[in-house]
């Protein structure tokens, strides 16, 4: 990336940032939070890069979603809660905002309040506060395809089909290795607890901020002679793990990792340390899918893509943004068949997003069979039942190596709604019902 | 304690001293130029991202490995040398807080350029160093550490010579007695400060090299200066030898610490454990263990 293709996109950016400002009839806006310099540019610039690469497509080959014209600016965060609030505030005010898509919990969690006040959907895809699940209370958060607590739940089902079934697991010995943030302990009630319902033997294990030095972590996993490392890293910590468990003798094949710790800039920092490490993942990396090529073909053969990197397309992040293109904006295309082919209050695209049903077919022809599963949203359910899928590194790309996989929902729902009652009784939340969901303020 | 765990002791606290070394990598870039300037240079994280970045785009660029490096460093004594004549020299006789906090804006500065002109992507760097450990008495130790504690040893004997036995070696240190008085006997501190910058450039380039096939050539290379700093304060910030000893004993009772109280307060201490020693060290002896004592008349 040259010094003048950033003064070009940022002069593209300003452009977009004073053309947002006047958003006409039949345009939708998405206020984007992004990070594209910082300690996790790499992840910012490839999620958000695949998010405008598929807005790009809908208006460049449908000419918008029903006509209706999709607009975007961005907002630098650098991934810092102060600065997404910083551009929150600065972007709130302008016209036809569709949804918010932060991609950080930190500022996902300072926004909660705010845009439930502006009536306004939140979208923590694949992250985000669990009990957020529970539209009930959170009636504008929307945790879509997984959540921690279902990926946990992933994860454990896809050891117990290495080792042979749930059964099976009794007894085995599993690591958790996790961030030290909110984000990392997270998950630390739900481990415990299919830890006691399978029986295997747990010890999770936390690794300061950025988690730049692992020795101790990684000698005291040593000695303990796990079956299974699960690492729910973030950022550095993740090819410094893969590092350290070479240095302490740990078999990479035998490291699984969570979602935010499946992608390239996880594993090439860590060369050859990394190959056979597998990670959980909603969506498949590569190429091959109609959406990714369609974007290729008609977006980046416009001169319009957004990756300066052409090598990345396709990437775990990349792939991801263009998945929550896809689900934000059916989730517009939804609401538009009820309310009409205009610009949607906040409201309304709650609405879609509470109705945002994508099966295997409505997906494929959507062009992206195999790239993610299928989701199925509704008003009280918003992570929308996502499956899982597990790939490998080789040293050059990831493999799929499983099946989807369908995480423990029935299990884990009582548990957030546990969670989420108790969060609305202490701030004195009305727990909402599905007539209160179907009323839906429109200007 | 059984025989195992007497190994797993030793184990650890092997892993944390090879570790405290690559920390003393970092924290002699800050004592060369604390040591001539009195400056607290925050920017030195930065400088080990810039030098790292810059290396390893070279080498993705088709850049022969040698080549690079040269280029590098050559970049590194531009910095220096823009560094001190843009920065340092106008404000020449501020308070040491302003020109700490004239770093601090120096390495946001070095960060967005670094990032501006290499971009984001996060890298791999493999220097041709096998990674795989090996045992000795039942105690796995890196090779790659071992290396690297090696090249840091090297390091700091060639500074030590450097700074003892030549011409410009003896000029530094009479910059680092009194600025007043080198000045006064015709010394040419501009270019001392900036041939400083250009070693600290040099020692960032090197701790940048290894961090980087450690950590991958990305950002949070800058944020290793939080490792630095209770080593300094523990060592002293004006003592190449107190940064060795420094390293090696943070890195040593981090890790022990981690591995034997963490269990007890929740884990995850290493991080506020080294500031906590330091703190006590500080309070103890306020100039570090090896820190030469200020005397100033009031």
């Amino acid at each position: 990336m040259t010094f003048f293709s950033h003064l070009r996109k940022a002069a593209i950016a300003t452009a977009f940032v004073l053309g947002a400002t006047a958003v006409h009839a039949d345009e939708q806006y998405f206020p984007l939070q992004s990070y594209r310099v910082g300690p996790y540019a790499a992840g910012g610039t490839g999620f958000f890069g695949g998010f405008i690469d598929y807005l790009n497509l809908i208006n460049i080959r449908d000419g918008g979603v029903n006509g209706v014209k999709l607009t975007w600016s961005e907002g630098e965060t650098q991934y810092e809660v102060e600065k997404g609030v910083e551009v929150y505030e600065r972007l709130k005010s302008n016209p036809g905002i569709a949804a918010w898509n932060p991609l950080s919990v930190g500022i996902a969690y300072a926004m909660i309040d705010r845009i439930t006040d502006d009536k306004v959907p939140l979208i923590t895809i694949n992250h985000g506060r669990t009990d957020t699940t529970d539209g009930r209370v959170f009636p504008y958060v929307f945790p879509l395809l997984l959540n921690p607590y279902s990926e946990t739940s992933g994860i454990v089902n896809y050891i117990a089909s290495k080792e042979g079934g749930l059964d099976k697991l009794k007894g085995k010995k599993i690591v958790v290795l996790y961030h030290g943030s909110p984000y990392g302990k997270e998950t630390i009630p739900i481990y415990e607890l299919l830890s006691q319902k399978y029986g295997f033997e747990l010890s999770q294990i936390e690794v300061p901020h950025p988690g730049n030095e692992q020795q101790a972590q990684w000698l005291t996993i040593r000695r303990e002679h796990p079956d299974y490392v699960v690492l729910r890293g973030w950022g550095v910590m993740n090819p410094v793990a893969l590092k350290t468990a070479q240095k302490t003798g740990f078999p990479a094949d035998h490291i699984v990792g969570n979602v935010w710790s499946n992608s390239e800039e996880d594993v090439i920092p860590a060369g050859d340390a990394a190959k056979g490490y597998t990670a959980i993942t909603t969506q498949a990396s590569g190429e091959q899918y109609p959406v990714v090529q369609e974007i290729v073909k008609t977006v980046y053969g416009a001169g319009k893509g957004n990756l300066e990197d052409k090598s990345r397309i396709g990437s775990v992040y990349h792939n991801l943004g263009i998945v929550n293109g896809i689900l934000n904006v059916e989730a517009v295309r939804i609401a538009q068949a009820k309310f009409g082919n205009r610009t949607l209050t906040g409201d309304e695209v709650r609405w879609g997003f509470e109705h945002l049903k994508l099966d295997p077919a409505r997906v494929e022809a959507l062009g992206a069979k195999d790239l993610f599963h299928s989701i199925n949203v509704s008003w009280d359910n918003h992570e929308g039942d996502g499956y899982v899928t597990f790939q490998q590194w080789d040293g050059k790309k990831w493999n799929v190596v499983s099946d989807w996989i369908a995480p423990d929902w029935k299990l884990l729902r009582p548990i957030i709604e546990k969670s989420s009652e108790a969060y609305a009784k202490e701030k004195g939340i009305k727990i909402r019902t599905a007539e209160d969901a179907d009323a839906v303020v429109s200007n | 304690m059984s025989y195992y765990d007497f190994l797993f002791v030793i184990e650890v606290l092997v892993g944390g001293l090879l570790s405290g070394v690559m920390y003393s990598l970092v924290a002699i870039g800050f004592v060369l130029i604390y040591k001539t300037s009195g400056v607290l240079n925050f920017a030195q994280g930065s400088m080990v991202l810039f030098a790292a970045l810059t290396f390893v785009s070279l080498v993705e660029r088709g850049i022969p490995f040698v080549l690079s490096l040269l280029i590098t460093f050559a970049a590194m004594v531009v910095l220096g040398f823009t560094i001190e004549r843009t920065v340092l020299r106008p404000l020449v006789n501020r308070s040491p807080m302003t020109l700490f906090m004239a770093t601090l804006g120096l390495s946001y500065i070095i960060e967005g350029a670094a990032q501006l002109v290499w971009g984001t992507q996060v890298h791999g760097l493999d220097l041709g160093i096998d990674d795989t450990p090996f045992e000795v008495g039942g105690i796995l130790i890196s090779s790659f550490d071992l290396l690297a504690s090696g090249i840091a040893a090297a390091m700091v004997a060639g500074l030590s010579a450097f700074f003892y036995w030549t011409r410009i070696g003896l000029a530094f240190r009479a910059v680092a007695d009194d600025q007043f008085a080198a000045l006064a006997v015709g010394l040419r501190l501009p270019r001392i400060w900036g041939t400083v910058w250009t070693a600290a450039g040099f020692v960032a380039l090197v701790a940048g090299l290894l961090w980087g096939a450690r950590l991958g050539v990305q950002f949070s290379l800058s944020l290793i200066v939080l490792k630095a700093l209770p080593v300094l304060v523990l060592g002293g910030f004006d003592s190449i030898l107190g940064a060795i000893v420094g390293g090696l004993i943070i890195g040593a009772s981090e890790k022990l610490a981690e591995v034997y109280l963490g269990p007890f307060v929740g884990g995850g201490i290493e991080g506020w454990f080294a500031y906590a020693l330091a703190l006590v060290v500080l309070l103890v002896r306020p100039s570090g263990l090896f820190g030469q004592k200020t005397v100033e008349r009031v």
